[in-house]
């Protein structure tokens, strides 16, 4: 399978000259098209860090990171904003959309930004919206969505670029369980049925449950690395 | 896409929009409606002074004003009248010669000095409307061997109509000049400086005065309005041989009124610039508080791929917009008290009536309507906007999205 995320030797020290914090401490991992993995670890063990410095947020202060083959560490910082735009999806934790646009403008608006025709946006708006289960909600506003809805538009939102994966971090901490649970269902359909690949970081038991990859990090390090069936399957799996 | 979010923006907050709209709206109202005020006023003053005397144009041959001399008089052919009359917006053209002369009442022995004007009677009243200034006595014509005099100049010399007023000056090219001639009638000047020395002769009993026949000192052009000195004066530039000629706007001519009319500008500019101070601070908290309030947003729009620059466009066009619509606003309400005042001048009433009269107008001041009064506050706002603007601009540049997420 086509690796599309590589690190090698990750390291990231904060405050290196007056209390240094050793975030992460030589990470190398490789994730695979395809995947579904979860970082897990206790609260401070580096999941945010890691997740920043895969998806070209933060630098790492040693170490190289390639995604879909190139080295993002070597790009500068208008470059890698480009670089984001078509090739990796973001879900963050909370206040993901933006206010002053719809549901289906907020999905639209990263299509605007890659200048993709009216018809391949609108097209593409249509079938993220049905698959996050929003059709009816498309005019709203993320301040008339519920929590899990605004996360669901913002997974849309994040595919919508088709980037080569997402990179959510804790995508369901604010959530309630049954919207959690609700939107695990989808990143997993969309992960079975259309390959898209999915790097998140959660702390929540059950989430962990329904990974394929577990990474689990320890104080910066990675304590390990396992892959395995699903416990559960998504609920309206064909399978 | 820009423009959509920009927009979006600028509503998103309605009460903060509102309070900063009404702001800019206030300043430009108040800014308007005060240089309306002042420059409607001064316009017709300089109406009123350019067309006592001076004209708004004068043509003399070259180095005369320097030299205020008779010795640089010109030939004024009807040739080169007719190609300066044939110039667009051209009102009247009155040919003049000027000179010093002292003034006598024999039977009173008194004398004064005088600014002796030799000019074509009809011409004259074209340019200036001199016939209704006339208060004692009759207009004289071309043919008339006789003077008018200013009122206060009359009292002086104790000169009634149908006295006799002696003459005497230096003529073209040191001439003796003496005469005498009869006084036809007086004409009343509002202004003082005027009414204490002005004596009037046809023209061509004045060229023989002077002994200058078919010279003239000055060509005296007014034009239908005011505000086309620059064009008319070009044009006129342009027919006229700059070797030999020298053609000056009213400005030129009244160095001093500009100044008084600059110097009475400022003290508008003083508590008006205060005013946009302090509207500009007023307007810079908000946009702190914005850009404070927004560093989330901007860090996820630079985390999902939207360029600095395209971010930084669109917060300074939020800012933009959002003084255009208190500038429109503000233009838009302004235009009512000065049109009504345009059109219904503001009577200062008796106490100011005094100080207008010495220039022998009504205290009345009507507002100007001139466009630039107008795009000039659009285009001060335009600037403020843009400068304040600088700071989220600064902001987005600086943005680390890590940093502006924890927050
Ligand atoms: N900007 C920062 N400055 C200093 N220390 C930081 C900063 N960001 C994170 N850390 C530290 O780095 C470690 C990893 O943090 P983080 O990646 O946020 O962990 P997690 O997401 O797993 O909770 C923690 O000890 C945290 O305190
Ligand atoms: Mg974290």
């Amino acid at each position: 399978m086509k690796k599309v995320i590589i690190t090698e030797d990750i390291l990231k020290v904060y405050n290196p000259k007056t209390i240094p914090v050793y975030a992460l401490r030589h990470v190398d991992l490789e994730i695979e098209s395809g995947e579904f993995t979860a970082i897990v670890g206790p609260s401070g063990s580096g999941k945010t860090t890691l997740l920043n410095i895969i998806g070209g947020l933060d630098s790492p202060s040693g170490g190289k990171v390639w995604v879909n083959g190139q080295e993002i560490t070597a790009m500068t910082d208008s470059e890698l904003i480009n670089f984001r735009k078509d090739n990796i999806g973001f879900v963050f934790q909370a206040y993901n959309l933006i206010p002053v646009l719809t549901a289906k403008e907020n999905i639209e608006f990263v299509m605007l930004l890659q200048h993709r025709s009216k018809a391949e946006r609108a097209q593409r708006v249509k079938e993220l919206l049905i698959a996050v289960g929003l059709e009816d909600k498309q005019n709203s506003r993320p301040a008339q969505l519920s929590g899990g809805q605004q996360q669901r538009v913002a997974v849309a939102r994040a595919l919508a670029a088709s980037p080569a994966f997402i990179l959510a971090d804790e995508p369901t901490a604010n959530l309630d369980s049954k919207s959690a649970s609700n939107l695990l269902d989808i990143m997993l359909d969309m992960n079975f049925n259309e390959g898209v690949t999915f790097v998140f970081s959660t702390h929540d038991q059950r989430v962990i449950d329904r990974a394929r990859r577990v990474i689990t990090l320890v104080d910066g390090l990675v304590d390990s690395d396992v892959r395995r069936p699903p416990i559960y399957l998504p609920l309206n799996n064909p399978l | 896409m820009i423009f959509k979010l920009a927009f979006r923006n600028i509503s998103r907050n309605p009460r903060r929009t509102g309070i900063t709209v009404s702001a800019i709206l206030f300043a430009v109202m108040s800014a308007v409606f005060m240089n309306s005020m002042e420059r409607g006023t001064w316009d017709r003053l300089i109406d009123n002074i350019v067309s006592f005397h001076s004209g708004h144009i004068q043509i003399h041959a070259k180095k005369y004003w320097e030299e205020q001399s008779l010795d640089y008089s010109f030939e004024w052919t009807e040739a080169l009248n007719k190609s300066i009359s044939n110039i667009n917006k051209i009102k009247a053209i009155a040919p003049r010669i000027e000179g010093f002369a002292l003034a006598y009442n024999y039977s009173d022995t008194s004398s004064k000095g005088v600014l002796l004007v030799g000019t074509d009677p009809e011409k004259e009243n074209n340019m200036s409307g001199l016939e209704n200034r006339v208060c004692k006595g009759a207009y004289f014509n071309k043919e008339d061997k006789a003077v008018l005099m200013a009122e206060g100049l009359a009292k002086q010399l104790k000169i009634l109509p149908g006295d006799t007023l002696t003459l005497i000056s230096q003529g073209y090219h040191g001439a003796n000049a003496a005469g005498r001639y009869p006084v036809k009638g007086i004409v009343s000047f509002g202004s003082p400086e005027l009414n204490k020395q002005l004596v009037y002769l046809p023209l061509k009993e004045a060229q023989y005065f002077f002994d200058a026949e078919g010279l003239i000192s000055s060509a005296v052009v007014s034009i239908e309005n005011r505000l086309f000195l620059k064009p008319v004066l070009k044009n006129i530039k342009a027919e006229l041989d700059s070797s030999k000629f020298e053609v000056m706007g009213w400005d030129e001519i009244m160095p001093e009124l500009v100044q008084a009319k600059e110097m009475d500008e400022l003290g508008n500019y003083l508590p008006l610039g205060i005013l946009y101070v302090v509207i500009s601070f007023g307007i810079f908290g908000t946009i702190i508080m914005m850009t404070k309030e927004r560093q989330y947003e901007f860090a996820v729009l630079t985390a999902i791929g939207m360029s600095r620059f395209r971010l930084a466009m669109t917060v300074w066009l939020e800012t933009v917009f959002l003084g255009m619509i208190g500038v429109s606003g503000g233009i838009l309400i302004s235009l009512v008290p000065v049109g009504y005042f345009h059109f219904n001048p503001i009577n200062m009433g008796e106490q100011y009536s005094e100080t207008f009269e010495k220039f022998g107008m009504d205290p009345l001041m009507p507002t100007s309507l001139a466009p630039d009064l107008f795009y000039v506050q659009a285009i001060i706002v335009f600037i403020i906007t843009s400068v304040l603007a600088l700071y989220p601009i600064v902001n987005i540049l600086r943005l680390k999205p890590v940093e502006a997420m924890k927050s």
